[in-house]
Order: structure tokens, then C-alpha cells, then sequence
């Protein structure tokens, strides 16, 4: 790459003038002339038979266009709701999954009828009109009970609940390193169910042209190719019959990736009613039926020798599936993959296990798995040092994989490209002012209160994927990324990218690697994503982090295809010879002699002109894939400060400090924001989140903003930031992901303050969120 | 999220408000602020059938001296008796309540007369009422504040009686608001006032019961000389919360005794 300017360059979002001052372009603000607005009814109970449906109320309530059941979409919609294969291979069951219910529903919020009519007003009037009887099943609520034999099922007929059980590898990996040990820690760990809860709910528009035989669609998706792939599957249709439109979107965190059940209905009524329809998900619908994330517990144990040394870990997974497996639910298996973390191990031994539930589905929430991880490695590291009474800083350093060692392949053969731990972690400690805060510390412990320092010293796989480890995954599609780059005869750039910005600033960040790598203006460069009918022939989405890392090498890879015509082109302009011209700051000049020139814009309106060299076809574009050779690895040190109220045992946050490393940075403004962004995800996790379902019934008691605790401005002290850059030498870039690091690194360090608050008391393990109420409880319990 | 139809009227006095609400019937509410009742009709919990709003009733919206009471018009915002000087000389108590209400949304909107008429067990003014002996008085009458919060949501309140103004005593002596919540705009898991009018304290208690509660064991206590973490250990005598998302009785019960201490401490001056 030239010398940059723009790259590595903390400017404004491109896209913030127009997004937050009420001029961006979210699903809600599309629609079609003659849309209908469609209303779902949905199950009240988390398991039920369906024995009868009576629609005539709604059928003869004002505006209403159409209801219509199960039975109705038979003939529209095909096929079971995708579930990847092979991201656990030895799948045992999963469940059929058609997007309406027919007999059985399955968990509270389930489709079983749908309403059109002509606004959105009469539609929801006439959804309440609709009667259903129901006769209740027993709801499967606890995983654990969920496994036991006799337990009631979550579908009726099915064999057990269980959707997978797989061992990566079994005890006999680990039987030397618990042999050798000097203390093994054990510990029951709860991931708590989170709902996403992205500001812009979901949302679909979908236009069936008859006699055209076209279908569009908008709708707010981080992944519109794979929507097209599922959804013209599904309807019968060409994929070249279906469009796909992915405007603005508010917000994803993973849970706009995978089809869900109105992304097939609303396009099937609109061909049935042979007009458009329209529907917005409400906030309830969101926190009801948008996949959770988390909700799963790990039985763990660590064995480790008396100086510190780690040497082996055996953790089980058990994973709250839901009612149906996710399209990538399988996908947060790979906590067993990332369990050690950071550090050297003998021996990991591994098991997932996928139990179904009456609830919701899961999948991929940010971070999907790797914090999950990072939260596992990180509370026994520091379990085993409380056990050692070693400092958790010391036993962390006396295990990192050293930078020296990298590659390192580790213990599931996964080789990380790069890392300098110490780096990190000696930045946050800096930070931090971790000798002065230990004095503290201890200064409050004699006034009786509770201050504790928490450290997670994070990794991560991500930048997904390398196709040989990926298409296996999917079922056949590398998770790869495509780019076209097309220069116009004037010499601007439209460049067109596969994946889809749900909030990263990809308009940004992607037009500085272009408008460096090219030469030209930065205003210059419009960067267009979100619609299958543009660019490549197939996008692969926005998640794992993977768009830099992946996308905008593609990007830069047909750049450079650009530049490689235009030298073609610049030396017969020039009557030089190809190799002896030179491209540098969007000029083509002639080896030693800078006078002898053109610029980027002339060669550019030469392209489409008459005088090329023989065999150049017209035009200036290129399309490139990129599929890595590797995943990307970044790390980083995130340190908290926690006061445990002795009273209340309310846990505030005084201090957070985020050390992080994402190799070469493009915008360090934009890497800064999803920091900020992940760490208080993952914070909020720690603290205030968790889905909450009656244990019994099934009814989910946090269907409101008031109920689901989303923490604010006010529950965040300002959050200290660095950086340490180690290049990643999988990419031409350097560049690691980092939208999700942050909530990766988070809820560990939050955690482990907390449990460092209250070793005085003999509190070694808090779970999630660790609320006031939680807490009292334990301090309580622990000072009698 | 969107509300099942209603009819909507606006009225330009209060008898034409009460007038609306007999036509209307039972099922008719007077819309404020509407902070608390727009919420509960979008999620359909609550189905009027029809709107009185009374945001015109602009002579309902002002704060009074009169003498040794302050005269709260129903219509009065947050906002305003947080930042009225009146207030903050003669009842500086609740122009702290009405500092921590919510956010400033709901604070720019939200009216004392909605708080009062609306009777959640966790809103603010209901305690305030109840511990300093307000008055409420209405079109029709004046209600004593202890005889007007029957049940949870649950008011004295007839179906065409609208609150007109709330009347509280001048109380500028030691006074503090412990609110206790997860986050900075929710409504408190418990909440603590704590008054000191002409040498004895008055105590009250939010969301440890379907009522506000006036901890009179704890004034009494306090009278009799008991330091206050002494006096604050009946903060939760006679209480039986319900137990919700945030907290259990249990631990209500405790917050109730500790935040009293707290509260009395604070508005002495001390942590």
C-alpha cells in the first residue's frame, strides 16, 4: 500500500450527518403504494396443541384484507428452517421447524395466524379478534431437568430434548495434567440468556410482482444474500428472481443474521394477496422473538501446579437451544475451542451439549462464543490463583503464550497468527495505577468496604472464515468475502462490498483504504452495500467481526486489480514500457522520472475512450474474492473497578480500562466506538441483563424495556482506552477484527472485580447479572 | 404497540373535563402527562374508551403560597417544581422527589395531579403526600392524602373526579430522598423520604407495599432519642412487600432499614 494519509486517520463517520439527524433510511421508512400491513398472532403459552383456530371476527373487521393459517403457506413456503451443519458434527436432532405453527407451538411468541389489512391499526384490532384454542403442554424451562430420562418434551413425539452432544476430546487428554497437579478448582459457571435488543427492531417489506414473477425485499438484515439464498429456496423461486434490500440498519449484534419466520411469511402473503406487505416488528416481538444469545452453563475444572502453572482443563457446555435449533446456534459451541484462552495447557478436554427448551431460540449474540470463553478461562485463572494466593496478574503472565511462540497452534489445532499479551497488559496496569489501587484496597478492606480489581485478558478468533474451515461449516458456502471496485470515466469510485454495515461505519472506514490505495479524494469514493441486485454475484454479511478483516481485503485486493489496468493502460499513454511505471498518491509515472505522468482521473477517462493497447476491453473495474488463509486473533487486557456496596450489595463501577490490540488500525474513532459499544454490552451483562421466563409456565417476564434492564449513560463511568498494534500477518492490511471484542473482554473483568471485592468474605464465584438483591444475599450468607 | 381506538377530547375547564367523563363513563381517563398511561394503552393493558385530555387546564398548571401550605396545581410538570424556587425555599424535599423522577422526557411531561391519580406503589409524590399529611383536593372535595391511596393503582378517586391541586405543608427543616434503582430514570425498587418538621421526623416508604407507607415506628423511635440506625431497624415493621424482577421481599425489607438510616443521616448532614 502507498504511503497513507487517511488510513490510520481518526475522521468523523461519513454516515453520522444524515443518521442521527433523523435522515437515514431504516426499514420503517420504506414502503409501497397499496401495502398491506401485516399483524402476527402469536402464542401465549410456551408449549401447547393447537386444537382450533376461529377467524371469523377477524375476517369481517374493518380493512381487513386477509387471515390466514398454516394451512395457507403450505403451498408458498417449502423446507425447514436452516440449521448449519457442521459447526457441531455429530448432530443428533433437529427439530422440523416450518415458519407457522400448524399443531404444536413451541415457545412463547410463536407465529399461529397472521392478519393483513390496510393499516397497521386495524391489522393489530383484528389480530385480537382472532380466537385460538390452546391446550396446554408442560413447558420444558430447566436444561438440567431437560437432559433427565422421562423429562417432558419440547415437541411432542420427538425421542429426548437433547439437539447435540459432542465431545471434542474426551478425559484421556487431560489425565496426565490432573495427575501432575498440585490444586484443582472447580466451578459451576451461568452464562445468562440475553435478548439483543438493537435500537432499530426488525422489520420486512416485501413486493411480489405478479406477472413479473419478481419478488423485493427490504428488510433490516446484516446478512441480505443469505436471505435471498433461504428465502427464493423456500418460495420456489431464482435467486435472480429475488431481491433483497438491506437499507440503514439500527443495530443487529448478531441477531439479523439468520431468516426468521416473517422473512418467509411476508413475502409468501404478499404473492398470496398479489399486493405488497409490510411488517414492523414491535419492541415486545423483539425481546419475545429475536434470537437470544448466551443462556448456557459450563461445569469446569482447572488443574494446576503450586507455582502458578496451568495445566489442564475439563469443561462441559450446556447450551440452552430453545425450541428449535438457530440456523448458527451450533456456532456457540466453539467456547470449547477458545476455552484456553491466552494461555499454554497440557490438556483441554471438551464436551458440548445442546439441550432444546420451550424458549426462544438462541444464536450467535456478539461475541457468540468467545465470550463466553473468555468469561470460562478467565474466572478459573483467577480461581486457581485465589487458590495459590499468587496474584492474578502474576499467574496470568507466568501462562501467556509468549511473542516469540507465535504461530502457535493450540490445543484444538486452531493456530493463532499473533499476540504480545504482556504488552497489553502492562499498558492497562499503567492505566489502571494497579500498585496504588492494591494500597486502596486494602485501606478500604479495614473500613470495611469492598473495592476488588478485575482482569480479563482476552483473545479472540475471529474474521470469518477461511473457506477450508468454513463452507464444511455453512454446508458448502465459504464464508469468504467479495468486492467490486468500478471507476467511472470521471474518475470517482464506486465501490460495491459484500458485506453490510448494521452501525460499523463501513462507509467510512472502507472509502479510506480505497481513496488511499488509489489516490483520490476521499470524496470521491461512495461505498454501496445491502442490495443483492449491485455489486457481486454474493455477499457473505456483517458478523464475527469479519468485515475489515475479510471484506476490506477484498476491497483493497480489487483496487489493486485497478491499479494493475491502469498501469497497463498509463504505460501505452505514456509509450513506456508496464514495469518501468510506477502508481504512488493516484499518479502513474515513469521510473525516475515524476514529470512523466498521468494521473489517476486521466487514465481513468482514457479507459473508456478509443486509444487502448491491443486485447484492453473499455472500462476500469474489478472484481476480487478474498478468502483468508487464517482467521484473525486479536487480544487485549480489560481491567475493572467495582465497589460492593457492604449494605446493599449494590456493585458500582468506578474504573474501566480497555487495553486492546486489533493489529493495524484504519480509524482509531471507529475502533474506539465499538469498544466503547462492546465493553458496555459486555458490562451490562455482568451487571444488569438476563431474560427472565417463568420457571414453570414458560411466560417471559421481561417483555419490556422496563423489565429487561438495559443499562444507560448513567450506569457507565467514562471507559479509559489504548491501543497496542501487533499486525496480523494473515492479511495484507494487518488488520484483526474488533466489533466484538469488547463485550468478548467485558464481562470477565466485571465479574472478577466483584469476586475480588468479596474474597474477604469467602466469595469465590458470582454469577450473572450479579444484581443487589444477588449479592446481599451472598454477602449474608457468607458473614454468618 | 398500538392502542386498541378511543375517543379523544379536549377540555378547556375542568367541568367541561367532568362533564366528558360522565358522558364517557367508567372506562374514560383524563390524559396529563400521559407517561404512564400511553405505555400501558400501547401494550394494551390498559383500553380506555375514551381520552379526556386536560393539558389545556392551563390555570391547574402553577405552584401557590398560600401561608403555611403550597398549593401544587394537578397540572404542574416535573420539571417545574424541580426547578421552582418556591419550592426549593419552602419544600426542598420535593423539589429533590421531582429531580429524580424518570428522565427529562418524563420529567418535561409528567404532572404531580398523573403521579397522584395514578397511584403506582413506586411513584414518588404518593409518599410525599402520605408522610406530610397532604391534602388532595379535587372538583368535588378535599381528600386527606392518608385517605385517599386505597390499593395498588388504586384510589379514592370517583369516576368523574379529577385532582385539581395537592396541597402540602411548608417544610424546609433537614430532609433527604434516598431513592434506590438499578438504573438513573427507573422507578425506585425502594425509596426512602425522610422530613423534619417542628422537631420530629416523618418517614415515608415507596414500593414496600400496593400503598406508600409512613414508617411511624421509625418517628417514634426517633422522638424517643434513638439514634438513627436504632429507629431505622422498624423501617420495616408491619411490611410485607411483594417480591418482583429486582428485588425480593426479603431484601426490600432490608433496603427499607438501610436507606432510612441513610436518608436521616443524609438530611442531618452526615454519610
Amino acid at each position: 500500500m502507498a504511503v497513507t494519509q487517511l488510513v490510520g486517520a481518526k475522521i468523523h463517520r461519513r454516515e453520522d450527518p444524515r443518521l442521527i439527524t433523523g435522515h437515514g433510511h431504516y426499514i420503517d421508512d420504506f414502503t409501497r403504494q397499496g401495502a398491506a400491513y401485516a399483524a402476527f398472532v402469536r402464542s401465549p403459552f410456551a408449549h401447547a396443541r393447537i386444537k382450533s383456530i376461529d377467524m371469523t371476527d377477524a375476517s369481517k373487521a374493518p380493512g381487513v384484507a386477509g387471515v390466514y393459517t398454516a394451512r395457507d403457506f403450505k403451498g408458498q413456503l417449502a423446507g425447514t428452517h436452516p440449521a448449519a451443519p457442521a459447526f457441531v458434527a455429530e448432530k443428533k436432532y433437529i427439530p422440523e421447524r416450518f415458519p407457522i405453527a400448524e399443531k404444536e407451538v413451541c415457545y412463547q411468541g410463536e407465529i399461529v395466524a397472521v392478519v393483513l389489512a390496510d393499516t397497521k391499526g386495524q391489522a393489530a384490532d383484528a389480530a385480537n379478534l382472532i380466537q385460538v384454542d390452546y391446550e396446554e403442554l408442560p413447558a420444558v424451562m430447566d436444561t438440567e431437568k431437560a437432559m433427565a430420562k422421562g423429562s417432558p418434551l419440547v415437541h411432542q413425539g420427538a425421542a429426548d430434548n437433547i439437539s447435540w452432544d459432542l465431545t471434542y476430546t474426551g478425559p484421556e487428554v487431560t489425565e496426565a495434567a490432573f495427575q501432575e497437579a498440585d490444586v484443582v478448582v472447580k466451578e459451576h459457571i451461568l452464562q445468562n440468556r440475553l435478548a439483543p435488543v438493537p435500537m432499530e427492531p426488525r422489520g420486512v417489506l416485501a413486493e411480489y410482482e405478479t406477472y413479473d414473477k419478481k419478488l423485493t425485499i427490504w428488510m433490516s438484515s446484516q446478512n441480505p444474500h443469505f436471505i435471498r439464498l433461504f428465502v427464493s429456496g423456500a418460495m420456489g423461486l431464482k435467486e435472480s428472481q429475488v431481491r433483497v434490500i438491506s437499507p440503514d440498519v439500527g443495530g443487529g449484534f448478531g441477531s439479523k443474521i439468520s431468516p426468521y419466520p416473517e422473512d418467509y411469511l411476508v413475502p409468501a402473503l404478499s404473492r398470496l394477496a398479489e399486493r405488497p406487505v409490510k411488517w414492523i416488528e414491535t419492541r415486545t416481538e423483539s425481546l419475545q422473538n429475536a434470537t437470544h444469545g448466551r443462556g448456557q452453563y459450563y461445569d469446569v475444572e482447572v488443574a494446576a501446579k503450586k507455582d502458578g502453572t496451568l495445566l489442564g482443563m475439563r469443561m462441559t457446555q450446556f447450551l440452552d437451544v430453545g425450541a428449535y435449533c438457530g440456523t448458527f446456534t451450533a456456532f456457540q459451541a466453539c467456547t470449547c475451542l477458545m476455552a484456553g484462552g491466552a494461555y499454554k495447557w497440557k490438556g483441554i478436554s471438551a464436551r458440548t451439549i445442546g439441550i432444546l427448551t420451550n424458549r426462544v431460540p438462541t444464536d450467535p449474540y456478539r461475541g457468540a462464543g468467545r465470550p463466553e470463553a473468555t468469561h470460562l478461562v478467565e474466572r478459573m485463572v483467577d480461581l486457581v490463583a485465589l487458590e495459590l494466593k499468587m496474584d492474578p496478574v502474576e499467574i496470568r503472565r507466568k501462562n501467556f503464550i509468549q511473542p516469540t511462540e507465535f504461530p502457535f497452534t493450540q490445543n484444538f489445532g486452531l493456530v493463532i497468527d499473533s499476540g504480545d499479551y504482556d504488552k497489553a497488559l502492562d499498558r492497562a496496569l499503567e492505566l489502571v495505577g494497579y500498585k496504588e489501587l492494591r494500597k486502596k484496597q486494602a485501606d478500604l478492606r479495614k473500613q470495611g468496604r469492598y473495592l476488588g480489581i478485575g482482569i480479563s485478558t482476552w483473545i479472540e478468533l475471529c474474521g470469518f472464515g477461511p473457506s477450508a474451515a468454513t463452507a464444511p461449516a455453512t454446508g458448502g458456502i465459504a464464508l469468504v468475502e467479495s468486492a467490486q471496485v468500478r471507476v467511472t470515466p470521471t474518475g470517482s469510485v464506486i465501490v460495491y462490498t459484500g458485506t453490510h454495515s448494521h452501525g460499523q461505519g463501513h462507509e467510512t472506514t472502507f472509502s479510506q483504504i480505497v481513496a488511499d490505495q488509489l489516490g483520490v479524494p476521499y470524496e470521491s469514493v461512495e461505498l454501496r452495500h445491502g442490495d443483492t441486485s449491485e455489486g457481486t454475484a454474493f455477499g457473505y454479511g456483517t458478523y464475527g467481526s469479519r468485515s475489515l478483516a475479510v471484506g476490506g481485503v477484498a476491497i483493497s485486493m480489487a483496487a489493486t486489480k485497478v491499479i494493475d489496468k491502469g498501469k497497463k493502460l498509463a504505460a501505452h499513454m505514456l509509450e513506456a514500457a508496464e514495469e518501468d511505471v510506477v502508481f504512488d498518491h493516484g499518479s502513474f509515472h515513469v521510473k525516475g522520472s515524476p514529470d512523466k505522468a498521468k494521473a489517476f482521473g486521466e487514465v481513468a477517462f482514457a479507459s473508456y475512450g478509443m486509444n487502448l493497447p491491443e486485447g484492453m476491453e473499455q472500462g476500469l473495474e474489478a472484481v476480487a474474492y478474498f478468502d483468508p488463509p487464517n482467521l484473525v486473533w486479536p487480544f487485549g487486557t480489560h481491567i475493572a473497578v467495582v465497589e460492593v456496596d457492604a449494605e446493599t450489595g449494590n456493585a458500582k463501577l468506578e474504573k474501566y480500562i480497555a487495553v486492546d490490540d486489533c493489529g493495524n488500525i484504519i480509524n482509531p474513532m471507529i475502533v474506539d466506538g465499538q469498544i466503547h459499544g462492546g465493553a458496555v454490552q459486555g458490562i451490562a451483562q455482568a451487571l444488569y441483563e438476563e431474560v427472565v421466563y417463568d420457571e414453570d409456565t414458560g411466560q417471559l417476564k421481561t417483555g419490556t424495556m422496563i423489565d429487561y434492564l438495559l443499562p444507560g449513560i448513567g450506569e457507565i463511568p467514562p471507559l479509559s482506552l489504548d491501543h497496542t498494534v501487533t499486525p496480523s500477518p494473515t492479511n495484507s492490511l494487518g488488520v484483526k477484527g474488533i466489533g466484538e471484542a469488547g463485550t468478548i473482554a467485558a464481562s470477565a473483568a466485571v465479574i472478577n472485580a466483584i469476586c475480588d471485592a468479596l474474597s474477604p468474605l469467602g466469595i469465590k464465584h458470582v454469577d450473572m447479572p450479579a444484581t443487589p438483591d444477588k449479592l446481599w444475599h451472598m454477602m449474608k450468607g457468607a458473614s454468618k | 404497540m398500538i392502542p386498541a381506538a378511543f375517543e379523544y377530547a379536549r377540555a378547556s375547564s375542568v367541568e367541561e373535563a367532568a362533564k366528558l367523563l360522565s358522558k364517557y363513563g367508567e372506562d374514560a381517563k383524563v390524559l396529563a402527562g400521559g407517561h404512564s398511561l400511553i405505555p400501558l394503552m400501547r401494550l394494551r393493558l390498559a383500553q380506555p374508551t375514551a381520552i379526556v385530555d386536560i393539558n389545556g387546564l392551563k390555570d391547574l398548571d402553577n405552584i401557590k403560597e398560600d401561608g403555611h401550605k403550597l398549593r401544587i396545581g394537578a397540572l404542574t410538570r416535573h420539571v417545574t417544581i424541580q426547578n421552582s424556587s418556591v419550592i426549593k425555599e419552602k419544600l426542598p424535599l420535593l423539589a429533590e422527589v421531582a429531580g429524580e423522577v424518570g428522565d427529562n422526557q418524563v420529567r418535561n411531561m409528567g404532572t404531580m395531579g398523573g403521579v397522584i391519580a395514578h397511584a403506582d406503589a413506586a411513584g414518588d409524590y404518593p409518599t410525599l403526600a402520605l408522610m406530610l399529611d397532604a391534602d388532595i383536593v379535587t372538583n368535588q372535595r378535599t381528600i386527606p392524602a392518608r385517605e385517599f391511596f386505597k390499593d395498588l393503582f388504586t384510589t379514592s378517586l370517583g369516576p368523574d373526579e379529577i385532582i385539581t391541586e395537592v396541597v402540602f405543608p411548608v417544610a424546609n427543616g433537614p430532609h433527604k430522598y434516598v431513592k434506590f434503582r438499578r438504573r438513573l430514570f427507573d422507578w425506585a425498587i425502594v425509596g426512602v423520604a425522610a422530613q423534619k418538621i417542628n422537631g420530629d421526623w416523618r418517614i415515608g416508604l415507596t414500593n414496600v407495599g400496593p400503598t406508600p407507607v409512613r414508617a411511624t415506628a421509625v418517628e417514634e423511635a426517633m422522638h424517643k432519642g434513638a439514634k438513627p440506625e436504632e429507629a431505622a431497624q422498624h423501617a420495616s415493621d408491619g411490611l410485607d412487600p411483594a417480591g418482583d424482577l429486582r428485588a425480593s421481599p426479603e431484601y426490600k425489607k432490608h433496603l427499607a432499614r438501610v436507606l432510612t438510616k441513610r436518608a436521616i443521616n443524609q438530611a442531618e448532614g452526615r454519610q
